[in-house]
């Protein structure tokens, strides 16, 4: 029997506020245990909620990014049950009424583009950090309150692969927008999956079985991989499969039914009393409007058809927008962007990885980089003393016509001088020459090789190879 | 007369004068609570060293001639479901151990701002949820009109503190009466706010669409002083209004002609306590003479409100008694997991009509149920509330019996169906539709003397047109100036 996988996800994303959801706390990563906590997010008797306002706009942002209906009313509701790790015993969300719903994200995938739809978008509160030890268990509050959006894909994925691609081309939109740093491992998102398997082609769904406890999109994968074969080997063995949470466990590669130690999940959800509804007015979206940015995907087909980039160069402009800024503000005025773009992807790139520097610590001028290439395009240099002086460029901020000229190596295409430097080297080296002569090609590179020493590296290396060829063919 | 017998104008005008100190008028209400607490049982505690001190601070301030704190030296308490930072905070529950408050409530902070001494925690039902104080997890208040009745509730300990004059005001919360029913059954007056008006930040939630802070003074004037001290929008509660806070007291100029007072016929079906009927129509009368026109209102939907008040009540106190649960603060009975320190902790921390409520709001919120109770009850009073918003079309306030009849003894409740009903259906629409009502004495029964109210219910932040009606009827009527027996 033939099986498709039906996957769904719902990713949780920590806003990238400065506070927390309803209270002032600072909303910081790596604090020590219970030091961002006051009374509200304590859940202390007497406190009531107020809403972060930078939250209420990244998450209006996140929906107009997935291409998402913002209702024109959203509410929050209290979702009930009890956790050492939830304060007030009920989590301040969003349950029938959310902020942002039916959108869409376009990603790359298996060398095509991939549509998954979006369910919703809501806005809830995180909850603590439960640790445990020996003969006790301990609560740190710092993440309690802190604001969580939480995205729902419809069941449009097919596989772990897909999943995968999906969930890092989410990530970059939320990292482009400002709204998440999404750093999986400071806890900043995490990700459930539903997963369930059909036969191909089918129409009903089959039971739908969810997965927790993925700390990496790659454990997301790697579950998914063992869960998808999973289930449809159940189904092969005339097995059934029930509606349950399993639990991923990353070290011994397999998913585990998760004992029901949760009670029952009755929610008893309602609206909370203590906030207004989040009805937002038009010049309120429109401020938030005003921040909707250029999606990665969209900036990648952009470069790559505006400056003729191959897709690899424009994913890495897209993963470095810094990068992408210095690139773009230049190709404008050259008629080889391509060429523009080796330099500062192989060269720039590098050079700045290697000495832990950024753009804004560049010694050299933008317009140096344009000169550089003028200079290769005249040929007035070789490529490979081009290295040379980007190298001098960047360590000094010198232009590099003044690097070529103190220093000597401007290109010598004298053919004159260039077949003197030819007859030395094949005069110190008669045995390969004659090699060459009786075949074997390879040597000419070792002469042209000679050649090039002859010349402190400043022979035209294309004349070189072509005078070699001529003096040796006689 | 001893200072802790006045108004807090009356003693904020001899203070101003120099006639007496802070530190005396503390002094004496410190005095009075010696003499009568043990056997009124009004507060739950208080710290005097702290009183005195702010009643000192107060005399350094009128010594420097800080004419503009409008409560400066006045010795105001506070019922124990409001945070005051430093002091318990027990609610008259077992299940908050010893928690003391790392913070204070807004109205605290405002009351402090106008010069107020704060302090003192008073006995209350448990959690709010009661009308007699018997509710408390620390034994019931009395009486000060007759030492075996209860004083009404929830905020019982408030009204005996006022009455017996043990203070010269106090702070107390209502949900579904429980500032103006105890007042009523005490003898002083009692407002409850429109929703919104006063800030809940730093009141222990019950149900919180229907709670608000409001004051128990001894005369109307007082209780326009108080709530125009604690009102205004606060940005820590996102329920408070931008309703600019008049001076609620300078409208009480006696003037009340051609003010339209409604009765409504759905209230007036008999039960009454023929005493409380004769007062309440007497005082509706006197209204009349003083120049109010009296005007018959129906508000159709009054069979409703109970039930619905049950529902949506329970339901949000179920969520809001959730965090009670001993792991970050309160008593705590140990568990071998959460669940068991759970289910032990409320189980000796809550009371029996604590766990009552709390058990009946986790059901009308239950799967299944919810949209027949909790959703139907929110929609019944929205037509509740048209009701009231309908006749304030026509009428400037609404007057009813604030109780359908006096004090009853501890230990005693109505075992009449009717008599239950008419003590809710009074007061619980007020906190339903969120509009505003006062309480104010209108004499009392006889053998033996006890309290009876008049209640009149305004429209949306119409404090103002009630307070007047209330103070012109006060004036004219003089029951404020009655006291409990000496005896006491």
């Amino acid at each position: 029997m033939d099986y498709e996988a039906v996957i769904g996800l719902e990713t949780h994303v920590q806003l990238k506020t400065k506070s927390k959801m309803w209270c002032g706390c600072a909303n910081q990563f790596g604090a020590p245990p219970n030091s961002n906590v006051c009374p509200v997010c304590l859940g202390l008797p007497g406190v009531l909620p107020v809403a972060n306002e930078e939250a209420l706009q990244l998450t209006v942002l996140t929906g107009l990014l997935l291409h998402c209906e913002i209702p024109p009313f959203a509410k929050f509701d209290r979702k009930n049950y009890f956790y050492p790790d939830m304060p007030k015993n009920y989590q301040i969300t969003q349950y029938d009424k959310p902020s942002a719903r039916n959108g869409w994200l376009d990603f790359e995938f298996a060398g095509g583009l991939s549509r998954v739809r979006i369910t919703r978008a809501h806005l809830e509160e995180d909850v603590g950090k439960n640790l445990h030890f020996d003969r006790h268990s301990a609560v740190d509050f710092n993440r309690a309150g802190v604001p969580l959006l939480e995205i729902v894909s419809e069941p449009d994925l097919t596989s772990a692969a897909m999943a995968y691609d999906y969930l890092n081309a989410l990530k970059e939109i939320l990292i482009y927008g400002g709204v998440s740093d999404a750093d999986m491992e400071k806890g900043m998102v995490r990700c459930d999956v539903n997963v369930s398997v059909r036969p191909r082609g089918a129409t009903e769904l089959g039971r739908k079985i969810e997965i927790k406890n993925m700390n990496s999109f790659s454990g997301v994968r790697r579950a998914l991989e063992f869960e998808i074969p999973r289930q449809m080997d159940v189904l092969d063995k005339g097995g059934r499969l029930s509606q349950e949470t399993r639990r991923w466990d990353d070290a011994a590669g397999v998913t585990e039914t998760m004992r029901s130690k949760e009670m029952a999940h009755d929610y008893r959800y309602f609206p909370d009393p203590d906030l207004m509804p989040f009805a937002p007015s038009p010049p309120w979206l429109e401020l938030v409007a005003r921040r909707v940015v250029e999606l990665p995907l969209a900036k990648k087909q952009r470069l790559m058809r505006d400056f003729q980039l191959p897709p690899s160069d424009a994913q890495t402009f897209v993963s470095d927008p810094p990068l992408a800024d210095y690139f773009q503000s230049l190709a404008r005025q050259t008629n080889n962007p391509k060429a523009l773009a080796n330099w500062v992807i192989n060269n720039l790139r590098a050079r700045l990885a290697e000495t832990q520097t950024t753009l804004a610590d560049l010694k050299f001028q933008p317009a140096h980089l344009l000169e550089l290439m003028a200079l290769v395009e005249s040929k007035k240099i070789s490529s490979s003393i081009a290295q040379q002086v980007f190298a001098e460029m960047f360590a000094d901020g010198e232009s590099p016509g003044q690097i070529v000229d103190t220093k000597g190596l401007a290109q010598v295409s004298d053919t004159g001088a260039i077949e003197a430097f030819c007859d030395q080297a094949i005069a110190a080296n008669p045995g390969p020459a004659a090699d060459f002569k009786s075949g074997k090609l390879a040597a000419l590179n070792f002469l042209k090789g000679q050649v090039m020493k002859l010349s402190k590296g400043k022979a035209n290396p294309g004349l070189v190879g072509a005078i070699l060829e001529r003096k040796l063919k006689r | 007369m001893m200072l802790n017998q006045l108004t807090t104008w009356q003693l904020a005008a001899k203070l101003a004068r120099r006639e007496a100190s802070a530190r005396q008028a503390m002094l004496d209400c410190l005095d009075q609570i010696q003499r009568v607490d043990g056997r009124l049982h009004a507060f739950l505690s208080y710290d005097a060293a702290d009183a005195m001190a702010q009643a000192g601070q107060a005399d350094q301030a009128l010594a420097s001639g800080a004419a503009d704190k409008p409560l400066l030296g006045v010795p105001i308490a506070i019922k124990d479901v409001i945070a005051v930072r430093g002091q318990p905070l027990s609610c008259a529950s077992k299940i908050l151990g010893n928690f003391v408050s790392p913070f204070s409530a807004t109205v605290i902070e405002k009351l402090r701002e106008a010069g107020a001494v704060v302090f003192g925690r008073l006995n209350m039902d448990e959690f709010a949820m009661g009308s007699s104080t018997e509710n408390s997890a620390f034994g019931a208040t009395r009486n000060p009109w007759d030492l075996s009745r209860i004083p009404g509730g929830s905020s019982g300990g408030s009204a005996a503190a006022v009455a017996a004059d043990e203070c010269l005001a106090a702070l107390g919360s209502d949900t579904g009466g429980s500032i103006r029913q105890p007042a009523a059954l005490c003898g002083c007056v009692g407002l409850k706010p429109t929703y919104g008006r006063v800030s809940r930040y730093g009141l222990v939630a019950f149900a919180s669409s229907l709670d608000q802070i409001g004051p128990l003074t001894k005369d109307v004037r007082d209780a326009a002083l108080l709530l125009a001290a604690i009102s205004g929008q606060d940005p820590r509660d996102s329920t408070s209004v931008p309703q600019p806070v008049p001076d609620y007291a300078s409208g009480l100029n006696g003037d009340i002609k051609g003010l339209k007072i409604g009765l409504a016929r759905e209230y007036m079906i008999g039960g009454l306590d023929p005493q409380v009927s004769a007062a309440v129509q007497a005082a509706v009368k006197q209204l009349e003479k003083l120049g109010a026109h009296i005007v018959e209102i129906s508000l159709p939907h009054t069979q409703y409100a109970v039930a619905a008040y049950y529902i949506i009540a329970t339901a949000e106190a179920s969520a809001n008694l959730a965090r009670f649960d001993g792991i970050r603060y309160g008593a705590r009975v140990e568990g071998a997991d959460p669940i068991e320190l759970y289910s032990k902790t409320r189980g000796a921390g809550f009371g029996p009509e604590v766990k009552r409520r709390v058990i009946l709001g986790t059901y009308v919120l239950s799967s299944g149920y919810y949209d027949a109770y909790y959703l139907r009850a929110q929609k019944v009073r929205t037509l509740i509330r048209r009701d009231f918003l309908e006749a304030f079309a026509h009428v400037d306030a609404i007057a009813t019996p604030t109780t359908p009849t006096a004090a009853f003894r501890v230990g005693e409740k109505s075992g009449d169906p009717l008599q239950m009903y008419l003590s809710d259906i009074f007061t619980i629409s007020c906190n339903l539709t969120g509009i505003c009502g006062v309480s104010v004495p209108c004499g009392f029964t006889e053998n033996p003397k006890l309290p009876i109210g008049l209640q009149l219910l305004g429209k949306p932040f119409g404090e103002e047109t009630i307070l007047k009606l209330a103070h012109a009827y006060e004036q004219s009527a003089n029951w404020h100036k009655e006291k409990p027996p000496p005896s006491l």
